[in-house]
Order: C-alpha cells, then sequence, then structure tokens
C-alpha cells in the first residue's frame, strides 16, 4: 500500500507518504504559505520515497477542524489531485491527527485532543487508541468554550493541542482527576494522518474525491442583517 | 490547445473547457446567490465553503456534457486574482492539484483580463486595439485595450462599484440580491422625472467613478417620504438612470480622448438593457462589443480563454498555490513576455 497524506490546517503545513519501505515526512511551521508549498513538497517526499504519483492507492488529508482557508487549502488540492489520479481519498480529522502524534511520541493512549479555535472556543474531540494502533473517537467533536468541554469517561487522558496551551487552567480545572497530564502545544502533522488512511482505505472506507470535503465544526460564521 | 477554466473569484463558481482550435466546447456556472441573499451581500466565509463543495462536480459535469475525456485536457488555467483570497484559493488548489496529477501546464490568470477578453469567445471579436469598460459588483474600470496583455486604466471607481451600488440601493428599496436585475425590474414602473439624482464626477474632467454618493441619495429619498411601491419604483427609475448616464457620459469621453471606435462592455452590469440602449444612442459611431450576458457576468470560459493565449505562449505558475486580493490591471504583460 502506498499512502500520500497532506495537512494544512494549522500553521503547520505538512507532507507525509508511506510505503513497505517506510514513512517519509516534510514538516514546517509556516503560517500562510501553504499554498506556496505544499505542491513541492509533496514532490520532495515522494521523491525520497522513490515513488510516483500514479503509484499511489490513495491520499488522506486532514478534513478539519482548523483555520477554515487552510484546510480548504488541502481539501480543494487533494480534490483535484485524486480526480486527476482516479484514486480514492481519505478524510482524517485533525484532531485525530494529533491524538494520534502525542501516541507516537509519548505512547499515551486516551488523548483530549483541543485546537484553538478563537472566539472563546476550542475545537475539541476525545480520542482512544484501538487493538490496530488507530485513534477512535468516542465522541462526537464539537466547537465550545472551554469551560463548557463535554467530560470523558474514565481516567488516564492526556490532553494536548493549542487548545491547551491557551486555556491550561480552564481545561484543567474542567477534566479535573480524569486528566492524567497536560502535554499542552502540538500540532497535527501528516504522517499521523497515516495510520487511520491505511485502516480506512484496508477496510475500503476510501471514497470519491467529490466527498473530499472539510469539516468545519463552526458553522455559523455570519450574522443576517437586522429586518427594519 | 484544450484548457480547463476554473474561475472562483466571488460568488459563482465557472468551469469551462476551452480549445484553442475548436473554440467553446462547455462551460457551466453555479450561482451562490441564494447562499448570500438573506445578508444583502457576498459573505466570504461562505462563498468559499460553497465553491469546495462544487468544484470538483461542476468539473465532472462540464467533460461529460462536452464529451471529452480527461486525457483530452492539455492545461489547466484557474483565477488568481483579484478577488476574495479565501474563495480563489480554493480554484487555484483544486486546479494546481489536478495540474499536478496530471502532468499539466497551469496558469493563475487575471479576473479582469478574463473580462476584457471575454468577447473573444464571440464570433465576432472587436480588432485590437479597443476599449473597455468593466463594470460589475467589484468593479467599474475604463481599459484601453493596447494588444493582448497590453493595459491602460483610463478610469476607475474612487469608491464603489457600479453594480455595488446596485446592490446597497436594491437592499434600500427591499428588491432583493444581486440587486442590478432587481433595481431594473422595479425601475421599469417607475415614473420619470419623480427625482433626480446627480450624475457623479461628470461636471469635472476625468474618467473616474464615484457612486456612494448616489446610493446615498437614493438613501435620503427612501427616509423623506413614504417610500411605498410607487415611490420605490421611481426611486429606482432615478438611480437607474443616474449611474447609466454617468458610465455612458465617461465612455463617450474615452471615446473622444482616445479616438478608439470599438467599446468592449464587460462585467455583469453590462447586462443592463438601458445601458445597452443609452450606449446605441450616444455613441452611434463606435463598434459596441457585448459578450452574451453569460460571459458578461463571471464565467469559467473567460478564464479558459486567457489562460489559454498565456499558456501557448509559454507561461506557467509552476505549483504555487496562491491568490492576490489586489492585482493592478497595469502590472500584466504580454503573454509571453515574461517568461
Amino acid at each position: 500500500m502506498r499512502l500520500l497524506a497532506i495537512d494544512t490546517a494549522t500553521e503547520a503545513c505538512s507532507v507525509a507518504v508511506q510505503t513497505p519501505k517506510g514513512v517519509f515526512e516534510h514538516w514546517v511551521e509556516a503560517p500562510r504559505e501553504h499554498g506556496d508549498r505544499a505542491l513541492g513538497m509533496v514532490d520532495a517526499v515522494l521523491g525520497e520515497a522513490g515513488i510516483t504519483a500514479a503509484d499511489l492507492d490513495t491520499i488522506a488529508f486532514g478534513r478539519g477542524p482548523g483555520a477554515f482557508t487552510g484546510v480548504r487549502i488541502a481539501t480543494a488540492l487533494v480534490q483535484g489531485m485524486a480526480a486527476g489520479l482516479d484514486r480514492p481519498v481519505v478524510p482524517v480529522s485533525t484532531l485525530a491527527a494529533i491524538a494520534q502524534g502525542v501516541h507516537r511520541r509519548t505512547g499515551h493512549r486516551r488523548v483530549l485532543a483541543a485546537l484553538d479555535a478563537r472566539m472563546g472556543e476550542v475545537y475539541w474531540g476525545a480520542w482512544t487508541l484501538d487493538e490496530g494502533g488507530v485513534m477512535r473517537a468516542t465522541d462526537e467533536e464539537c466547537v465550545v468554550p472551554p469551560s463548557a468541554v463535554p467530560l470523558p469517561s474514565g481516567s488516564g487522558w492526556a490532553g494536548a493541542g493549542t487548545g491547551w496551551s491557551r486555556y491550561e487552567n480552564l481545561l484543567t480545572e474542567r477534566i479535573g482527576a480524569q486528566l492524567a497530564i497536560c502535554l499542552g502545544h502540538a500540532l497535527p502533522a501528516a504522517r499521523d494522518l497515516l495510520p487511520t488512511a491505511a485502516a480506512a482505505y484496508a477496510a475500503g472506507e476510501a471514497v470519491p474525491a467529490e466527498q473530499a470535503l472539510p469539516v468545519y465544526l463552526r458553522d455559523r460564521v455570519a450574522e443576517r442583517p437586522q429586518r427594519g | 490547445m484544450r484548457v480547463l477554466g476554473i474561475e472562483t473569484s466571488c460568488d459563482e463558481t465557472g468551469i469551462a473547457l476551452y480549445d484553442t482550435e475548436r473554440g467553446l466546447l462547455g462551460h457551466v456556472l453555479h450561482s451562490q446567490a441564494s447562499v448570500h441573499a438573506d445578508f444583502g451581500g457576498v459573505v466570504p466565509e461562505l462563498a468559499s465553503r460553497d465553491h469546495v463543495r462544487r468544484l470538483l462536480p461542476l468539473t465532472r459535469r462540464v467533460l461529460a456534457s462536452a464529451g471529452v475525456d480527461e486525457a483530452a485536457i492539455d492545461g489547466v488555467a484557474y483565477t488568481a486574482g483579484p478577488g476574495l483570497v479565501g474563495a480563489l484559493l480554493t480554484g487555484a488548489a483544486f486546479g494546481q492539484g489536478y495540474a499536478w496529477a496530471r502532468g499539466l501546464p497551469a496558469i493563475g490568470v487575471h479576473h479582469m483580463e478574463g473580462h476584457l477578453l471575454a468577447p473573444m469567445l464571440e464570433p465576432e471579436t472587436p480588432d485590437w486595439p479597443f476599449l473597455a469598460l468593466l463594470v460589475s459588483g467589484g468593479h467599474t474600470q475604463l481599459v484601453a485595450v493596447d494588444g493582448p496583455g497590453a493595459y491602460r486604466l483610463l478610469g476607475d471607481t474612487v469608491d464603489d462599484a457600479a453594480g455595488e451600488a446596485f446592490d446597497k440601493t436594491a437592499q434600500l428599496l427591499g428588491l432583493g440580491y444581486p440587486g442590478g436585475p432587481a433595481v431594473a425590474a422595479a425601475a421599469r414602473n417607475g415614473r420619470a422625472g419623480a427625482f433626480r439624482f446627480p450624475r457623479p464626477m461628470t461636471d469635472r474632467p476625468g474618467l473616474d467613478f464615484s457612486f456612494s454618493g448616489l446610493k446615498t441619495a437614493a438613501r435620503l429619498a427612501v427616509e423623506r417620504g413614504d417610500a411605498d411601491d410607487a415611490v420605490r419604483a421611481d426611486i429606482a427609475l432615478a438611480f437607474e438612470q443616474a449611474v447609466i448616464d454617468t458610465l455612458v457620459i465617461k465612455c463617450r469621453r474615452a471615446v473622444d480622448a482616445t479616438g478608439l471606435r470599438r467599446l468592449v462592455i464587460a462585467g455583469g452590469v453590462g447586462a443592463n438593457r438601458r445601458l445597452r440602449e443609452t450606449l446605441a444612442e450616444r455613441l452611434a459611431d463606435v463598434d459596441r462589443f457585448f459578450p452574451r450576458l453569460e460571459f458578461c457576468t463571471d464565467n469559467g470560459a473567460m478564464i479558459a480563454w486567457a489562460g489559454a493565449m498565456r499558456l501557448l505562449a509559454g507561461e506557467r505558475t509552476s505549483q504555487r498555490v496562491g491568490a492576490r486580493a489586489r492585482w493592478p490591471l497595469m502590472e500584466l504583460q504580454p503573454p509571453g513576455a515574461g517568461s
């Protein structure tokens, strides 16, 4: 199986490829440069992996939540790439990627991922590791004030993401004794989309490129004018 | 050369396939008017959200209707500015991703160059050089088109675009969005002379425009009395006459100042019937070119045409998903000059 993954949902811009030879990744923190960099990074990573675009089985991308414009850059890019290559896609939650990254780096198996959503809110999700080593959502993701995040069941949770670095006190207080550790600032990386993407592709759950669509969570983005 | 054209600069998703030998093979347009109607204007975030849902289904539809296999596409052109950056980036990313996957050349096209050259999609095309009035919700410009990629800005709006003034006035009169057709429809029931609005900036030399004062005049007229349907129609008529008069006066001046005897009217306001009639009356000595309505408003075909012109000259936008909110038309060079 040969997978490509792209994430541009936060300040980080990253691309990763998985082949039987291993995982190859480029990751940069480059706000507002995602569009300029993403395709060049794809070529670089494919080159390091020694494969070409035509060798890919599927393309995964960070479908959000995150910065709206960034999420759409990866989404539209992957729509075009997958349509052009005639390959299916796997949309993966940005919060899942954060949780998967925590597991890869620290071994934690239960992660409360939070991204700073601005406007006094966080994008929030609780993730646990399955037997296949893939982070699975235990509940629906949501956008909520840090003081009102849904409480997870059980204990031993690790908190991670920009939501935790921004609202550490509020979130720590809210989760209380269920929290084992606050890891704070953590950005998603494309390589952490790969476990979910590989499992989904193997299970026949990759979808047509038309279904490569963002998940924003925040849907109220404009006020209707008052009618006089 | 067959070029896929992608337009997402504002609130229409336009996709087209243009063949430099055979002409336009197909084009579709999805208007977001209903998405923005409740807000009285384009909400940029909602525009971007809609584009990213439409791009691929519309592309598939164009290819299917043209009966063209994907393998027969030779290049990709997308609007890279000016416009709403978030909206532009959806088309740029999709176009660059598609071009990357198929190993095709891609180019970011200037939206206004697309509009300026839209008459080239018609059977009767103007000879170079010509004069162009670009008049839409985002722009009101008079441009001397000396040749492909050689443009001189003669006049521009100092505040609102004409189409924007139509939108705001329509909102004021409770006529809905988009405002151009709504105001024009209401104006048909208006009584001539009931109101008289100024012709802004026609009392001094120059080719610049200003429309925000007209919008204010309409607002004051509404606030002054009982604005029932008849009065609203009167205001709509007075407003429309003032905008059209102003546009035509400046066109006349531009013709006289440049000596150019060919005039292209592009942009959504070009669909206005009163504009066409008044131009026919007062610029009878000038050859007037109106691209058909679907090419007057934003569309993918004009982007495919302008992109094909530049791709044929060897220009490329290599693997960069970029967009510019502002991009002066004067920065453009003739095709191939910069590569």
